[in-house]
């Protein structure tokens, strides 16, 4: 038999305006979205994202049928570029941008009370905006990894094609991305949580930056509280831990994929309730900021 | 004080910007209709609208709109619109997107939300330019597109926030015919604003503030009459001002009698109103004297402002 506490959960959760809050939710994705992909602070967003595309392009462009280069030589350079430009410079700095201005931006827009003047939670204006920037960070990045992932194996032929349609090609590729979509969601939850209590994130950010590239060399259950911990052993090609690559690379305790994704899931989410209850006190002072 | 859940209700209200006082120990409870919060910049006008709205949240007290607070925003923010002095606007929409899109956000569908935006646009009259980037408006267009924006939902209490600056004359007269119209519907109008002659026309009350205080406040005549160290002006104009005078002056709470400046009546100052028109009606029954209009000279926000604020201020 249930208690009255649970029942009377039960009734609250039964009787929240879900259709309100999923009409608000999808208002709020399109108006972020179009924002976030086509303002004008998003072009150095792009030419971060793509510039591995233009670097893999130019090599199928001059390597015609795999000359000079091999796949499993490819197949490297791809889990390089991935593992250290990717997920610590291109994916970091992109979602840092694109986070830190989701509400920082309407700040200094002076815009962020029409949001405010909305009869909308504003918890729900946090999980909105950050949906928002998840998926236009992971349109960015899944973009550009899907295209340097077709450049590095097209020009190769049949070999190429072979390797991506009836070898482990296709099985990187959905791992790239899904490694890609976990990096937006958990650079993405903290530079968002970390504008909405800093006005500068760029200090901030520096520190994550450090963190999350030495975090290897600190005791394993701090290791746990950095995102590119549980990514790295996501990744499908292991980088061989030599010299100072293995700063990068080495993962000292590994978990599970099974335990990896939950993991990053939930302090993604962890953050974002926190920001949450953050948002509940902000007040609009604009003249402050 | 009555705390009904039909007027905005402010109970002990303070609130400090750190160390900087916004407003201090605030009671008001206020009723439908028009309200101008009156006072310099810096006394606190914005900041009570802020608090009335949720933007800021009171460091003690509590402020209710109708009985609801911003804790429950589905509820509050359908009963409220907020027009504030912010000239700002996300980037690059146009004045339709705009009242559009903060329409939508309040979950209402594409077709309703469509046609309150067309309606509010018609009210403000930017029909003509609706269509263009707001960035390419002028300072009285964007004001009345956020005019529009705030009345698009149809609110029951409207708050704006200098309302009238940038507007041009006609702009302004239509502005305030529609508060004076919202008023008389029964909405709760508040409004601050330094053209005091214009909205002192359309305000059923004042509150007048000075340094984070409330100073004075309810409906304009009885605010006057408590401002004691000032007289009350009367102008009578009559066709024998001089004879009028003279029968005035002998009475203690008349402190002074002088012809008006065109001639044509006496500008009298007076302790006591209430004695005043007692004298006058026997002046006239007794004596057969014709009167052409009587009408009080200072009972206005603009005479009370510079008596209690303008002087240095006081309190009632």
């Amino acid at each position: 038999m249930s208690s009255p506490a649970a029942v009377g959960a039960r009734k609250s959760f039964a009787d929240a305006p879900w259709q309100l809050w999923a009409s608000q939710l999808a208002a709020v994705l399109r108006i972020e979205i179009r924002k976030n992909l086509w303002m004008r602070r998003s072009i150095w967003i792009y030419l971060l994202a793509f510039a591995p595309t233009a670097m893999f392009g130019i090599h199928a462009l001059t390597s015609p049928m795999g000359r000079n280069c091999s796949i499993d030589e490819d197949t490297r350079i791809l889990a390089y570029v991935f593992q250290i430009f990717y997920l610590r410079v291109g994916i970091f700095f992109g979602c840092m941008g694109l986070f830190t201005w989701l509400f920082r931006g309407e700040v200094v827009e002076k815009s962020l009370h029409y949001y405010f003047l909305s009869p909308m939670r504003r918890e729900l204006l946090v999980a909105g905006k950050f949906l928002a920037g998840l998926i236009t960070a992971s349109l960015v990045f899944g973009a550009s990894v899907l295209l340097c992932f077709t450049f590095a194996y097209s020009h190769f032929g049949a070999p190429g094609r072979a390797f991506v349609f009836n070898g482990p090609g296709l099985g990187h590729l959905a791992s790239y991305l899904f490694v890609t979509v976990l990096a937006c969601l958990g650079y993405g939850s903290i530079f968002l949580a970390l504008s909405l209590v800093i006005k500068n994130p760029i200090l901030p950010g520096i520190v994550v930056l450090l963190w999350e590239t030495f975090h290897a060399v600190a005791p394993s259950l701090l290791q746990k509280l950095s995102v590119t911990f549980y990514l790295k052993q996501l990744c499908p090609v292991t980088i061989p831990p030599e010299g100072v690559m293995a700063l990068f690379t080495v993962i000292a305790e590994p978990v599970s994929p099974w335990l990896a994704v939950p993991g990053l899931v939930l302090l993604s989410v962890a953050i974002i309730i926190a920001a949450g209850f953050q948002i509940r006190r902000t007040e609009i002072s604009y003249l402050a900021d | 004080m009555t705390t009904t859940s039909n007027n905005i209700v402010f109970e002990n209200v303070s609130k400090f910007y750190g160390e900087v006082l916004g407003v201090n120990r605030v009671n008001l409870s206020l009723p439908p209709g028009v309200t101008s919060l009156v006072g310099p910049n810096g006394s606190g006008k914005t900041t009570l609208m802020n608090l009335v709205t949720g933007l800021v949240r009171p460091t003690q007290g509590r402020v209710s709109v109708l009985g609801l607070t911003p804790d429950n925003p589905e509820e509050f923010f359908r009963h409220v619109g907020y027009c504030t002095q912010f000239d700002s606007f996300p980037k690059g929409v146009t004045g339709y997107e705009f009242i559009y899109q903060l329409l939508r956000l309040r979950g209402l569908p594409a077709r309703e939300a469509a046609r309150l935006t067309a309606e509010a646009i018609e009210r403000v009259n930017m029909a003509d330019a609706a269509h263009r980037r707001v960035a390419g408006y002028s300072k009285g267009m964007r004001q009345r597109i956020r005019l529009g924006q705030a009345i698009a939902h149809h609110p029951t209490v409207l708050v704006l926030d200098e309302p009238l600056n940038g507007l041009d004359p006609m702009a302004r007269a239509e502005s305030i015919a529609l508060f004076e119209a919202l008023g008389k519907q029964g909405l709760h109008v508040v409004i601050s604003s330094h053209v005091l002659h214009e909205v002192d026309k359309i305000s059923d009350q004042v509150v007048l503030m000075s340094y984070g205080y409330v100073v004075a406040e309810g409906q304009i005549h009885g605010v006057r009459t408590e401002v004691k160290e000032h007289p009350m002006q009367i102008l009578v104009r009559c066709p024998n001002p001089s004879l009028l005078a003279s029968r005035l002056f002998s009475h203690d709470h008349v402190v002074e009698a002088k012809l008006n400046h065109d001639g044509k009546g006496v500008l009298v100052r007076t302790k006591d109103s209430e004695q005043f028109y007692e004298l006058l009606n026997r002046i006239v029954v007794e004596e057969n004297f014709s009167l052409d209009a009587v009408a009080p000279n200072d009972d206005d926000v603009n005479s009370v402002y510079q008596y209690l604020i303008g002087s240095g201020g006081g309190t009632v």
